[in-house]
C-alpha cells in the first residue's frame, strides 16, 4: 500500500480498538497529504493525550510532538511562529481539544494563524474509560452520567467559527472521500483551519448506549451514513436542528 | 560601559545577548518588563515575540518554537509558575533546553504583586511531578539579572534541562548602574549527526538538541521513551534508567555547574548563608560587623539548585554558628541543615518586604 511510507513500520499494530474510526480518520489523513504530494518531512504532527492523541504518535513517519493534555495547539503554535515554513497540524480528540484546551483553540482561531487541527471527535474519553465529554450528547450514558449527560454538548464548528477560524468543516469516518477532500483543503488553507471528524468509539461510547449506537462496532460506523445530513449552504450551521441528526460539510 | 538599567530590561538583554530569538509569555507583576522589553528587542534581531493567552500556552509555546530550533524563554511570577509546571514537567522530560525567569512576589496566591519575596525556591525545585533535577540561578543585582539570564541559557543548552533564573521583585525593579559586559561567552547549539534523539543513558550522556523540519523524523513524548523517543510506558527499566539519567545528568556535573561567592570567611566564627538581593543586606551587615571588630563572614549562593552542599566541606575550621535569613519562612536553611552539624539560625521575613542590613545585623548581635 502507498501509505506504507509514511508509517514507522515498528509500530504496528496500532494500539486502536477494533471498530474504532481513529484508524479509518488515520488513513484519511494519510491519503490527503499524498494526493497534495506534501514533502512530510516539512511538516510537524503534534498531538495531546488520549485515543486520538496516538494517530500521529508515534504512528507517522515525520517529526512528531506528543504533548500534554490540552495542550497541543499551544506547542503548535511556539513550532509555526518560529519556523513558518513548516507545516503544523494538531491531531487531537474533543476532549483535549475543547474541554481542557479550550483556551488555546478559541485562540489559535482568534489568531487565524495557519495550523490545521483535526479533531478526532468521538464524544467521549476513550482512553481514560469512558467519562463525559463536553461534547457527549444529551442523554448519553458515561462512566460519569450513569443517568444520562445533563449538560449541552459544544458544537465545535460554531465554536471556532466564532473564535474566527477561516476554514471549517465536518465530515465522518464513513464519509471518507469527502473527509479527504476537507482535509486536503485544511491542509492547503492559508489560516487556521480546523476539521470536525466524527469518529465513533465502541468501546467506551457505543457498548453503554446500544438503544441509539446499534450492537456492534461495524454498526456504530455504518450508522454515521443515517445519522448525517450534508449542509446545503453553509449558514445552515447556525439554523440546522435536526434532533440526533449530524450536520457535515464546510460551513466557512 | 554601565548602564542605568532595570534589573528586568538587562534580564531581557541578556536573553537576546544569549542568543534567545523566541520569547512566550503572558503578563504579571513584577516581570512584565522583561516581556515589554522582549516584544521591543525580539524583532531588531529576527526573533519571534508573542504574548499568549495564558502561562500554560507560553510555557507550551516555548517548547515547541525550541524544538523548531530556537533558544527560547518565558518570565512569570509565582502563580504564574504554578500554572507552568506541569509544561515545564514536560520539557524536563524531553530534555527541551529552555529559560524560565521567575521574579517572585509575596505569596501563596496572588499576594503582593509588586512585593518581593523568596516564596517560590521549593516551588521550582519540587513544583513538577516526578523525580529530576533541576537548575536554579539566583541573581542579587542588575548586572547579574544580565548576566545570569546568558549563564542560564549556557546551562539549559549544555544539559538540555529547562532552567530557572530565580530572582526576586527588588532585583528586577531594582534601577541601577548595571555592567553589560559584551564578552560573555554563549553556548551555541550543534548539529547532531545521527546520535539519538536523547541522550544515551549508558554513561548520562547529554546528545545535541535536535530540530524539527531537517528529515530526521523525531519521535518526542512527554511519556516514559527510550533514547529514540518512543514510548515505553510499560517498560521499568526505561522508567528506570530514564529518571536515573534526568537526575545524574545534573548530580554528576555539579563542579561545573554550581556557583557561590565567599566574603570574609578566613577567620568567620559566624558565617551567614544568604541569596538573592537578602545576600545584599547581608553583605551589607557582615561588612559593618567587620568593622566593629566582629568575625563574620558571607557565604552568597548564586547557584540555588543544584544545591552547593560542598560548600560545607571548604568552611574553616573557625565557623562555630550559621545564619540563614531568607524572604520566606525557611526553604533553604532546612537545605543547610540536612548538610551540616553546625548549629544553624534562621531569620525570615514574609511580610512583603526586604531583609534590611540592620535587621540581619541586629539577628547577628543577638546570637553573638
Ligand atoms: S477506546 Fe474508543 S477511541 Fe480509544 S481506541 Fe478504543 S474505540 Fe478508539
Amino acid at each position: 500500500m502507498k501509505l506504507d511510507k509514511y508509517i514507522r513500520p515498528e509500530v504496528f499494530p496500532t494500539p486502536f480498538c477494533q471498530g474504532c474510526g481513529h484508524g479509518i480518520l488515520m488513513q484519511a489523513i494519510l491519503r490527503a497529504l499524498d494526493e497534495l504530494s506534501l514533502d512530510i518531512d516539512k511538516m510537524v504532527f503534534v498531538s495531546g493525550i488520549g485515543c486520538a492523541a496516538w494517530i500521529p504518535s508515534p504512528h507517522f513517519a515525520a517529526d512528531t510532538l506528543h504533548t500534554l493534555h490540552g495542550r497541543p495547539i499551544a506547542y503548535a503554535t511556539g513550532i509555526k511562529l518560529f519556523n513558518p515554513a513548516l507545516k503544523v497540524v494538531v491531531i487531537s480528540g474533543d476532549g483535549d481539544l475543547a474541554a481542557i484546551g479550550g483556551n488555546h483553540l478559541i485562540h489559535a482561531a482568534r489568531r487565524n494563524i495557519e495550523l490545521t487541527v483535526i479533531c478526532a471527535n468521538n464524544s467521549i474519553y476513550g482512553m481514560t474509560g469512558g467519562q463525559v465529554a463536553p461534547t457527549t450528547p444529551c442523554g448519553a450514558k458515561t462512566a460519569t452520567t450513569p443517568q444520562g449527560a445533563s449538560e449541552p454538548p459544544f458544537d465545535l464548528c460554531k465554536l471556532v467559527w466564532g473564535a474566527g477560524a477561516t476554514y471549517i468543516a465536518r465530515s465522518t469516518v464513513f464519509h471518507v472521500k469527502e473527509l479527504v477532500k476537507y482535509i486536503k483543503k485544511a491542509l492547503t488553507h492559508k489560516g487556521f483551519s480546523f476539521i470536525d471528524t466524527v469518529s465513533p468509539c465502541y468501546t467506551q461510547y457505543g457498548r453503554r448506549n446500544q438503544n441509539v449506537c446499534g450492537t456492534s462496532p461495524a454498526n456504530m460506523v455504518l450508522d454515521l451514513k443515517n445519522i448525517s445530513v450534508r449542509a446545503k449552504q453553509p449558514d445552515e450551521l447556525f439554523t440546522f436542528s435536526e434532533k440526533d441528526k449530524i450536520l457535515t460539510g464546510e460551513f466557512k | 560601559m554601565p548602564q542605568f538599567l532595570q534589573g528586568n530590561e538587562a534580564c531581557a538583554l541578556g536573553a537576546i545577548k544569549a542568543g534567545c530569538r523566541f520569547y512566550a509569555g503572558y503578563p504579571i507583576t513584577p516581570s512584565s518588563e522583561i516581556m515589554e522589553q522582549m516584544a521591543r528587542e525580539l524583532p531588531k534581531v529576527g526573533g519571534v515575540f508573542v504574548q499568549m493567552e495564558d502561562e500554560i500556552g507560553s510555557m507550551g509555546a516555548v517548547i515547541g518554537a525550541t524544538w523548531a530550533g530556537a533558544k527560547a524563554m518565558t518570565a512569570t511570577s509565582g502563580p504564574g509558575l504554578t500554572l507552568m509546571l506541569e509544561n515545564i514537567g514536560y520539557a524536563i522530560m524531553t530534555e527541551t533546553p529552555c529559560v524560565i525567569v521567575d521574579v517572585q512576589r509575596a505569596g501563596p496566591s496572588t499576594g503582593q504583586a509588586t512585593k518581593p519575596a523568596s516564596g517560590d525556591v521549593m516551588q521550582v525545585r519540587w513544583g513538577a511531578s516526578g523525580d529530576y533535577e533541576i537548575i536554579a540561578l539566583s541573581p542579587w543585582s542588575a548586572t547579574e539579572m544580565y548576566e545570569m539570564t546568558i549563564q542560564a541559557f549556557n546551562l539549559a543548552e549544555t544539559y538540555r534541562v529547562p532552567v530557572f533564573l530565580l530572582a526576586d521583585e527588588a532585583v528586577g525593579h531594582i534601577r541601577e548602574s548595571a555592567v553589560i559586559s559584551p564578552d560573555i561567552p554563549v553556548v551555541n547549539r550543534v548539529d547532531h549527526t545521527d546520535l539519538p534523539t536523547f541522550g544515551n543513558s549508558k554513561d548520562n550522556s547529554v546528545t545535541p538538541m535536535p530540530m524539527f523540519g531537517q528529515g530526521r523524523k523525531l519521535s518526542v513524548t512527554g511519556s516514559t521513551h527510550d533514547e529514540w523517543g518512543y514510548r515505553k510506558t510499560q517498560s521499568p527499566e526505561a522508567q528506570a534508567t530514564s529518571v536515573a539519567r534526568f537526575c545524574n545528568k545534573i548530580k554528576q556535573n555539579t563542579d561545573k555547574i554550581i556557583s557561590y561567592e565567599s566574603y570574609h570567611i578566613e577567620d568567620a566564627e559566624t558565617i551567614v548563608i544568604a541569596y538573592g538581593f537578602t545576600a545584599r543586606s547581608a553583605l551589607k551587615a557582615v561588612q559593618t560587623a567587620r568593622a566593629d571588630g566582629h568575625k563574620v563572614g558571607l557565604i552568597r549562593l548564586k547557584t540555588i539548585w543544584p544545591f552547593p552542599e560542598g560548600i560545607f566541606r571548604e568552611l574553616p575550621k573557625t565557623v562555630k554558628k550559621i545564619v540563614v535569613p531568607e524572604m520566606n519562612q525557611g526553604q533553604i536553611v532546612r537545605e543547610i541543615q540536612r548538610f551540616t552539624a553546625l548549629p544553624v539560625e534562621q531569620y525570615n521575613k514574609t511580610n512583603g518586604t526586604v531583609i534590611t542590613a540592620s535587621e540581619i545585623a541586629d539577628k547577628l548581635n543577638e546570637i553573638r
